[in-house]
């Protein structure tokens, strides 16, 4: 926990014996953790990956909606989506240090590696949130600050500080904090919430477990040295693979649903029709392979794809609604 | 100001470096923060923004 950190590095300070005056002082530092990190420490803090996703989801969101914002406050209001996320990433790194310093994954992390203090990484989560979502609020409008703090709170605290250590549904609900962004940025550019972002979330929303769950099979004994309730150390792997495969059952013919709503074109339509039988070719092939090398391949292999899969529906809207590729399927 | 209860060490050249670049990146983020607010108010308020009673 980051108090038990803190406790470390005062009876690391309190070991160093020599105390400095005059001029000299701002040479001088709390030895040894407390001098800082280096400035992309900082960046690796709001989880620049997740940012990109992040962004990207948010365009979408916005290029779907109706109404004219300036393309200079859509670009801010992007930003502060983006910054927002980050925000809500190093709040969840400082609160799951731990956790992280456990995992081979995540022990690289700047604050468990000892980069970074907590109550440094806390303080610039938290200036970073407030910051995002004020000037969000007065670039844009409030509805879509209100929705950002909102998803940074969910992610934070719902997510990070109660569900994820609490129940094997963690990543389930705590998903509605990744699936946001879209109904972020229709709200930025229309001022209110609409059909377009509701079924961005919902394709996010469902997305989520099998992706995330098609990677705790593979490190379900990571999650276990951490203690962390992931679906296959509960309820165990041959249960997740089967909600795995409802879950993929479910999110193929909701990929669908632009094109039935009518923002979804003929590329659309063709991306998601494809990518959904892939999703369920990969989910029969993660139920099947249940031992061995083809059980972790399987596993990897839907992991892997679900990315790919997402970012291929996200693009074809993109592509679509921002560069004039919409050809309706249904007139 | 220090903190009398905290024992000091001096910094070693690769933290003074370290701190070096962190000053450079505040430095850059407030003047990026600058800028935003300035293009945000112009975004904002359009031609209008030189327009108002005196």
């Amino acid at each position: 926990m980051p108090g038990e950190r803190n406790t470390v590095v005062a009876l690391m300070t309190s070991l160093s014996n020599t105390l400095p005056a005059g001029a000299e002082a701002n040479r001088f530092a709390p030895a040894p953790a407390a001098v800082g990190g280096d400035v992309p420490d900082y960046f690796a803090l709001l989880k620049p990956r997740v940012m990109v996703l992040v962004i990207f989801t948010a365009l979408v969101g916005m290029v779907v909606s109706h109404g004219h914002v300036p393309p200079t406050i859509a670009a801010i209001s992007l930003l502060m989506i983006a910054v927002g996320a980050g925000a809500s990433g190093c709040l969840n790194m400082w609160w799951d240090a731990d956790i992280d310093a456990v995992m081979t994954r995540t022990a690289k992390r700047p604050i468990p590696d000892g980069r970074i203090q907590p109550n440094e990484a806390l303080a610039f989560g938290l200036t970073l949130s407030v910051g995002s979502v004020l000037i969000l609020g007065l670039a844009s409008n409030w509805l879509a600050a209100g929705l950002l703090a909102f998803t940074i709170v969910f992610y934070a605290v719902i997510y990070s500080m109660w569900l994820k250590r609490a129940t094997p549904q963690n990543i389930v609900i705590g998903g509605a904090a990744g699936a946001l962004p879209p109904v972020i940025g229709q709200a930025v550019i229309s001022g209110s919430v609409g059909i377009e972002s509701i079924v961005l979330f919902l394709i996010i929303f469902i997305w989520t477990p099998p992706h995330f769950w098609a990677l705790a099979l593979v490190k379900a004994g990571e999650y276990a040295k951490a203690g962390i309730p992931m679906m296959p150390n509960v309820a165990g792997p041959q249960s997740t693979r089967r909600q795995i495969v409802y879950y993929t059952l479910l999110l193929a013919p909701l990929g669908l649903a632009p094109v039935a709503l009518g923002f979804g074109g003929l590329l659309y339509a063709i991306v998601g029709l494809l990518g959904g039988l892939g999703m369920l070719a990969f989910s029969v092939q993660v139920f099947r392979n249940r031992e061995g090398e083809a059980e972790k391949r399987a596993a990897m292999g839907m992991f892997a794809f679900s990315i790919l899969y997402l970012f291929l529906l996200f693009s074809a809207l993109l592509a679509e609604q921002g560069l004039g590729l919409f050809r309706p399927v249904i007139v | 100001m220090q903190d009398p209860k905290i024992a000091y060490r001096p910094l070693t050249p690769e933290e003074e470096q370290r701190r070096r670049k962190r000053s450079i990146a505040i430095a850059l983020a407030l003047g990026a923060m600058v800028v935003l607010f300035f293009v945000l108010t112009i975004a904002k308020l359009g031609p209008q923004v030189l327009n108002r009673p005196l």
